[in-house]
């Protein structure tokens, strides 16, 4: 009951920031739909230019080409510092309502198999509220867990566990 | 008889603190694509061992298979025997009348086994053993088996089960077999093999991981699952017949599958409806029926074998711990109290205790014992990563999977913590046990008399 009550509040506090970022978002969005006019003159674009025209999903510049949320051990509260991340990946759904995303759990080598598949997928189903709470649709994320299942880094050390601790967003089609 | 042994060994602790180590090198009878060699190592003796000698069976060299062999290796591996050496004495004794006690006595063998192998005229074998009490100079045990050159080695282990249950009280569980995934490089084969790690099968090869494999009670099908659909789904498999079907592939993880001890219904974990709860559902996929609201992960589930309680893993508290809950579901009791982590819950055979994984002070992931009348709690092992704990069916050893040298292995500690083994294959890692169950009495066989 006091996980379900954090988790309510903390999506609560995403909505709260999330109004205000919602309009800066949606500009952004029209400036890209117009890329065409900047490439008259490729070889002299400048570089920013060069970023506005690229799919933000895979601008480097851009938070959107950022997928990964990390997690503490056997945690699958989502912490401050990926609040950013999650707000512009739920805005995208909602100024992009045919986009799909997948959000994959993971978990580190420690412990059961089957409990770590559960926390994996607590994990994903986490970010998916989060999201939804900030007004994406439910039928645009689906939710999976690896458990440990696949881990990035096999080492048996907290340098690597802290990095297969994490839900990573993957957009359909990529 | 078996009282009277064991006190006169436990009199004569010889044995006490001795450390034994015993290499086998194994070569899986069955040649498959991933042929690999499985090492057992038995690490620490018993403290009490029993002192047998067994007497190269009459007429057996030249056979595919020496029945000797397995049996010595059986009862050695098991930790609660000392194999006797039967050198130097000539003629080694076919028949209860060819034994010179004194000789057996004066190397101080408290159990002797004697036997033959002879073909018959239709091909088969026919093998007789005999186990020999050497105090009393009688007969415990005698059978003689028919059987085809196939079967020395499941003839073996069941003369080792005799032997075992006439000197300790206890069923053998040498004839039972064990299920485990092996993973070689992004390859994962789900097997099965003898208790001994000989004769392995391939039940299914995948580019995913495979978890959670489990033995319906008559050790015909195994539930398990699998990721190959790039996400957690449940599948039933004949072994007798390899047919596969889907059991559960709703929304989000369909895992943990258990059979209930009549087979009838499997408790299983999905995610469908929130958060990893349980639900129970017919082999058949019907009936589905959801068994937990905590609003927590509930995942682990594991039958008592009188089918009437569920224990399982669950965070609702706030760490994750272990719960019991009558088998319908209804309220839960928590179990464990010590540390944040304890995790994959399975009940002994006799209902009276649990095994389950711990993480200790040290942060270990080891595996313990749990008495549930008591709520004493016993640590087993010693290691950093163990897994998957899971009993032989008659109680006595644990096996679970741990990771040594970079290397996932499977290791067995017997249920009082004073014998462990160690089980690798040559390459890859080896992970996810399950012991099967007894299967059903075999056909009555001949008894032989004194």
């Amino acid at each position: 009951m006091k996980r379900i009550m954090l988790s309510i509040l903390l999506a609560g506090l995403l909505a709260a920031c999330a109004s205000k970022e919602a309009k800066q978002e949606s500009k952004a969005t029209i400036e890209e739909s117009t890329p065409t006019q900047s490439q008259p003159q490729p070889s002299t674009a400048p570089a920013q230019q060069q970023s506005v025209a690229m799919d933000p999903l895979h601008d480097p510049n851009n938070i959107l080409s950022k997928r990964s949320i990390y997690y503490d051990f056997d945690k699958s509260i989502i912490k401050d510092e990926y609040r950013p991340l999650v707000q512009a990946h739920a805005h995208y759904l909602v100024g992009n309502r045919s986009a799909r995303m997948t959000i994959q759990g993971n978990c580190d080598e420690r412990g059961s198999r089957e409990y770590n598949l559960a926390l994996g997928q607590h994990r994903a189903d986490a970010e998916k509220n989060a999201m939804t709470l900030l007004g994406a649709s439910k039928s645009q994320i689906e939710t999976v867990s690896f458990g440990k299942e696949k881990p990035r880094c096999t080492e048996h050390n907290e340098s690597c566990w802290s990095q297969n601790r994490r839900g990573d967003i993957v957009y359909q089609g990529e | 008889m078996t009282f009277k042994l064991r006190k006169r060994i436990r009199a004569s602790a010889a044995w006490r603190g001795a450390l034994t180590k015993i290499i086998f090198l194994l070569l899986f009878l069955y040649a498959g694509p991933l042929q690999a060699a499985l090492t057992i190592e038995i690490i620490g003796g018993g403290a009490t061992q029993i002192p047998i000698a067994i007497v190269p069976f009459a007429a057996e060299q030249g056979l595919p298979q020496s029945i000797t062999q397995v049996v010595g290796a059986d009862l050695a591996r098991s930790g609660l025997f000392k194999l006797v050496d039967t050198g130097g004495i000539n003629p080694l004794p076919v028949e209860p009348g060819d034994i010179r006690y004194a000789d057996w006595k004066a190397r101080n063998a408290d159990a002797l086994v004697i036997g033959t192998v002879r073909p018959l005229a239709d091909g088969r074998l026919e093998v007789r053993f005999r186990l020999m009490d050497v105090a009393k100079q009688a007969q415990l045990a005698g059978f003689s088996y028919n059987i085809v050159p196939a079967q020395l080695r499941p003839t073996a282990h069941k003369i080792a089960d005799v032997v075992y249950e006439k000197l300790t009280g206890i069923a053998g569980v040498f004839s039972t077999k064990i299920i485990y995934v092996v993973k070689q490089g992004s390859k994962y084969e789900l097997q099965y093999a003898d208790a001994d790690g000989y004769g392995s099968q391939t039940v299914v090869t995948s580019n995913e991981s495979i978890i959670s494999p489990s033995w319906s009670p008559d050790g015909t099908k195994l539930a398990y699952v699998s990721f190959e659909r790039k996400k957690a789904v449940i599948y039933l498999q004949s072994l007798l017949t390899g047919q596969r079907t889907l059991l559960a592939n709703f929304p989000g993880s369909n895992s943990a599958p258990v059979w209930s001890p009549d087979g009838k219904r499997l408790a299983v974990v999905l995610s469908k409806d929130g958060i990893s709860q349980i639900y129970l559902v017919n082999p058949d996929g019907s009936n589905l029926q959801r068994i937990t609201y905590s609003g927590a992960i509930d995942t682990e589930p594991n039958f008592s074998s009188d089918g009437k309680w569920i224990i399982f893993t669950s965070d609702r508290g706030g760490t994750p711990q272990i719960y019991r809950m009558p088998a319908s579901g209804g309220e839960s009791e928590r179990l464990t109290f010590e540390g944040t982590y304890n995790v994959s819950p399975r009940f002994s055979p006799d209902g009276k205790s649990f095994a389950f994984i711990q993480r200790g002070v040290g942060g270990g992931f080891n595996v313990a014992v749990e008495d549930l009348a008591t709520r004493q709690v016993q640590v087993l092992t010693n290691s950093l990563l163990d897994e998957s704990p899971t009993f032989a069916p008659n109680g006595k050893i644990i096996l679970y999977a741990t990771i040594e040298n970079n290397r996932g292995i499977l290791a067995a500690v017997s249920s009082d913590g004073k014998v462990k083994q160690r089980l690798t294959v040559q390459s890859g890692d080896i992970r996810e046990p399950t012991w099967g169950p007894f299967l059903k009495a075999q056909q009555q066989v001949p008894v032989l008399n004194q």
